[in-house]
């Protein structure tokens, strides 16, 4: 755990077109994500909505429509789409050499309310 | 058309009448009988001989038979119900060999001997087979029928290469499905244009491009010099240039040519093909022919549309109201898939004649139209087709096109003066005789009469009149008219399935079956998706089309599931989640009780609820410890309640006879059954049995999906209730005697919701939607319609009934449940 990037392990443990969570203690969870065109997003894992684990919902391109109100949130920018407002934060990832990499400042930037 | 005459009303005037003998049982001979049948059904005692031991189907779809798109089933046009119902003898596998005109009769291979009063020739065409070294090698087919699209299959299996020899409608098309079926293949073609009879050399080459690009070799200019083989079998085809193409099957597709061969030595007039006159009638007054063996006003046919027109001819002078046939226009679309081409008319130019053209090379669009005279005279459409049938229709009216010549090429929207707003004018601009559907050959006019008689949906078009029945390319023509002839009676347009679509649910669900789609990646592509993997809405409706259409064989799309399905569980507000074990019918018992007890204390589950459809549901579950909440589970014997999907959820009772004074009958031992059989199913939407014991009806089975109210006498079958958001009760479906027929219905009522609901459709809005009656007709329309739904559900339930829970207990999918590590900050906190 040395450097500014955070290495959380190779890309293929994530099937395109789903997601898997990274608790991180003391802050909030962390989903991450692989597209169907397998790029890579990683967000908090609560909808701007209710909270509810975007990792858990339905990943369409680049977007995945929250579990609970299928609230459509981008995984670019984290803004909800379409009518609803909000946005969750957007962890910046990188993929290097077949593995993921998140910068560290950002997974634990934020304590968890 | 096809409504078979009853029995009586034949019986009536069998006295007089005649003995009409067709030869051929393709789709001239067959529709030609369907004609005069819908003219006057009592008129002939009709004997059918074909030389296919099969009944008649639609050759011109043979194409996406070869390419995967359609099975056999899919295109036969008449089976046995028509023949039988309407007491045709079919003589199939035993091909007429004579004709006796003498004595009016004709013989058959087989030595029989059928005498006539009417004859009608209906022998189509053959292949033509260039004499060339080799021809007769094994491997050498032709592309005519259904045993030549069996023996292409074969061998495609084994794979290799395939040389197609000609680069015509037929040729393309068969080359297109051994590609499909994964052959390399050569076309080999003698012009130096594909297609040159429909196409100009600027439309060849973009599709000579684009098959290319598909990966076959073209190769034009190809003059065929031998058909190498080795040991009886092809093995290569050498050209005159001496090129040798490597070949482990040969199609042959270089042209047909009447089939003449009965007729001429029968001693009828012959020319290229039988000569007729303008009621199909040949040289004999006593025989008749049409379709492609007949040579009208010099012309020979090759096309499917103008049979339609002679057989109308036909018929009407077969009936005495002669009418005359006077020849047609025909008009071309290439069965590709993904290839756009239209041709119609007479391209060759010619004095005075002159061409429009427009290029958009860069959407690989051609367009060239023809005129001569003030009239359009030919059009070739390629990469845009949209406007074929308007072109068609000017050059059949033969209407003056100076007034909008400027415009023309642009199509109608233009040629019309501006863009059209509505869609629907370029429909009501056709000719009442324009062809709206080509593969039934169905005119503008018979589709909006079967309209006014009552057809006010695209599925009651579709049974009355065919139109838009096979390939479905014409579907929006035929949903425009409806528009049109219905008026604000109906909705302009069909309602999509979502954004990422311009199908409705009902068009998705049939194109699955009829283009033969087995994943979401290829229903997307096939389907013309407009977002690259569709999105939450459309890919669990599609997954759950897909699964229901091909049972066993299609591999769910876990990724395409609603969390609850993906993780057999209910998520709740929280991101827990809650888990309801299955108990048959409402029963249980201590140690299923116990076990629910202990997984409750020992997951710290904080609360636990009887649930309305009296099962117990456990609360506050994490996803990481779902796989041991069931594992303890499945070890007290219990499996999932699929309490999360949409399918099955429970069948609740009441205690009934056995313990009630007032039960009439087992309603708890009739629940269990029930659920035995239906649990694990996959529904468009949740799905709930009842079963009460008397009409007191303690089970609440009026509000149910399927609901069993027992009687002294049987058992009331109700359908379509719903407890939920809006409150319906059920509507009384039939009445049955014993529990054996109640589960009859009941699994042949749900395969019906199963096969026609739209996704996320309850019974109660489907059947408020389609009606109760089409219901009713759908399970008791034909006698032995419930068996076959009943049986469909039991196979499709033979793959379903594994307890998805065991499955992930043994280790499945079980990232699903893992986080993918957990990160423990210390040093930076200190840090910080």
């Amino acid at each position: 755990m040395i450097g500014d990037w955070l290495d959380i392990g190779p890309v293929d443990q994530i099937t395109p077109g789903t997601a898997r969570t990274l608790p991180v203690v003391g802050h909030d969870e962390i989903a991450v994500f692989r597209t169907q065109a397998n790029e890579f997003y990683a967000l908090v894992n609560k909808c701007p909505h209710k909270q509810g684990p975007l990792s858990q919902g339905i990943v369409h391109g680049n977007v995945v429509a929250c579990p609970l109100h299928n609230w459509n949130i981008s995984l670019k920018t984290g803004e909800a789409l379409g009518e609803d407002k909000g946005c969750v934060p957007t962890i910046p990832l990188r993929v290097d050499a077949g593995r993921i990499y998140l910068l560290r400042s950002a997974v634990i930037g934020k304590r968890a309310a | 058309m096809n409504a078979p005459t009853t029995l009586s009303e034949k019986d009536r005037t069998a006295q007089v009448r005649q003995r009409l003998v067709v030869i051929g049982n393709g789709m001239a001979g067959c529709r030609a009988v369907e004609e005069i049948l819908a003219r006057d059904p009592a008129r002939f005692d009709v004997t059918i001989f074909g030389a296919e031991p099969r009944v008649n189907y639609n050759r011109i779809m043979l194409s996406p038979v070869l390419a995967g798109e359609k099975a056999f089933e899919d295109i036969v046009i008449n089976g046995d119900v028509w023949y039988s119902g309407n007491g045709i003898t079919l003589v199939s596998g035993d091909p007429v060999v004579s004709i006796d005109r003498a004595t009016q009769t004709v013989i058959a291979k087989s030595g029989r001997v059928e005498p006539y009063d009417r004859l009608l020739i209906a022998t189509g065409s053959d292949p033509f087979i260039i004499p060339v070294p080799g021809k007769d090698l094994a491997g050498v087919v032709t592309f005519r029928d259904l045993d030549d699209v069996d023996k292409m299959l074969a061998a495609a299996e084994k794979g290799g290469s395939a040389v197609v020899i000609g680069g015509g409608l037929l040729g393309l098309e068969a080359a297109h499905g051994l590609s499909l079926r994964g052959m390399k293949v050569t076309v080999v073609h003698l012009m130096p244009t594909l297609m040159e009879r429909q196409l100009d050399e600027a439309a060849g080459y973009l599709l000579k491009t684009e098959l290319e690009r598909r990966g076959q070799t073209i190769v034009t200019g190809g003059d065929t010099a031998e058909i190498v083989g080795k040991d009886g079998h092809v093995s290569a085809v050498r050209l005159k240039d001496g090129r040798e193409l490597a070949a482990d099957i040969v199609v042959m597709a270089v042209g047909i040519r009447p089939g003449t061969t009965l007729a001429k030595s029968a001693g009828l007039e012959v020319e290229r093909g039988i000569v007729v006159d303008d009621h199909m009638v040949t040289s004999d007054p006593a025989i008749m022919a049409v379709g492609e063996c007949v040579q009208h006003r010099g012309n020979c046919y090759g096309l499917v549309a103008p049979l339609w027109d002679m057989c109308r001819a036909l018929a009407d002078n077969a009936c005495e109201q002669p009418s005359g046939y006077e020849g047609s226009v025909t008009s071309t679309k290439l069965k590709v898939s993904g290839i756009d081409l239209f041709s119609a008319g007479d391209f060759s130019g010619g004095d005075g004649a002159e061409d429009i053209v427009m290029r958009d090379a860069a959407r690989g669009l051609y367009k060239r139209v023809v005129v001569k005279d003030n009239k359009l005279v030919g059009a070739v459409l390629y990469g845009d087709t949209a406007d074929g049938s308007w072109y068609f229709d000017l050059l059949k009216r033969g209407e003056d096109i100076s007034d909008i010549r400027e415009a023309l090429i642009f199509g109608q929207a233009f040629a019309s003066g501006g863009a059209l707003l509505d869609p629907n004018a370029a429909v009501a601009a056709l000719s009442d005789d324009a062809e709206i559907c080509g593969c039934n050959g169905v005119s503008k006019g018979t589709v909006v009469a079967s309209i006014n008689a009552g057809a006010c949906s695209l599925d009651a078009v579709r049974s009355t009149c065919k139109a838009s029945a096979s390939c479905g390319s014409c579907t929006g023509l035929v949903e425009s008219l409806l528009a049109l002839t219905l008026g604000g009676e109906v909705q302009s347009g069909p309602k999509t399935m979502c954004k990422c679509t311009s199908f409705g649910h009902d068009d998705v669900r049939r194109l699955i079956l009829e283009k033969n789609l087995r994943s979401i990646p290829q229903a997307l592509q096939e389907l013309h998706w407009k977002t690259p993997d569709g999105c939450s809405s459309c890919r669990p409706a599609l997954n759950y089309y897909l699964l229901c259409a091909w049972p066993g064989e299609y591999e769910d799309d876990q990724k395409s599931r609603f969390v609850n399905e993906r993780m057999h569980a209910n998520i709740q507000k929280d991101g827990t989640y809650s888990v309801v074990p299955r108990m048959w019918g409402g029963l249980t018992n201590p140690k299923e009780l116990r076990a629910i007890a202990d997984v409750v204390e020992k997951y710290n589950a904080p609360m636990v609820k009887v649930t309305g459809g009296q099962r117990l549901d456990i609360f506050g579950i994490k996803k990481e410890d779902l796989p041991a909440v069931w594992a303890d589970l499945n070890a007290a014997g219990m499996v999932s309640g699929h309490a999360y999907g949409k399918s099955l959820r429970t069948v609740k009772t009441c205690v009934g006879s056995e313990w009630c004074r007032f039960g009439t009958q087992d309603s708890t031992g009739l629940g269990v059954k029930l659920e035995r059989m239906t649990w694990g199913s996959w529904m468009p939407h949740k799905f709930k049995i009842a079963v009460s014991g008397c009409p007191r009806n303690c089970a609440e089975a009026t509000i149910k999906d399927f609901g069993v109210v027992c009687v002294d006498s049987g058992y009331e079958l109700h359908v379509g209730g719903n407890g939920g958001i809006k409150v319906r009760a059920t509507d009384l479906l039939t009445k049955v005697t014993t529990e054996d027929e109640a589960m009859e219905v009941c699994a042949a009522f749900i395969q019906l919701y199963r096969e026609q609901a739209h996704y996320l459709e309850r019974t109660a809005p489907w059947i408020e939607r389609v009606g109760l009656e089409h219901v009713k007709t759908g399970l008791f329309g034909q006698p032995e319609t419930v068996k076959r739904l009943a049986a469909r559900f039991r196979h499709s339930q033979t793959f379903c009934q594994d307890d998805p829970w065991a499955e992930r207990v043994a280790g499945k999918d079980a990232d699903l449940h893992q986080h993918l590590a957990e990160v423990r900050p210390l040093q930076m906190e200190n840090a910080l």
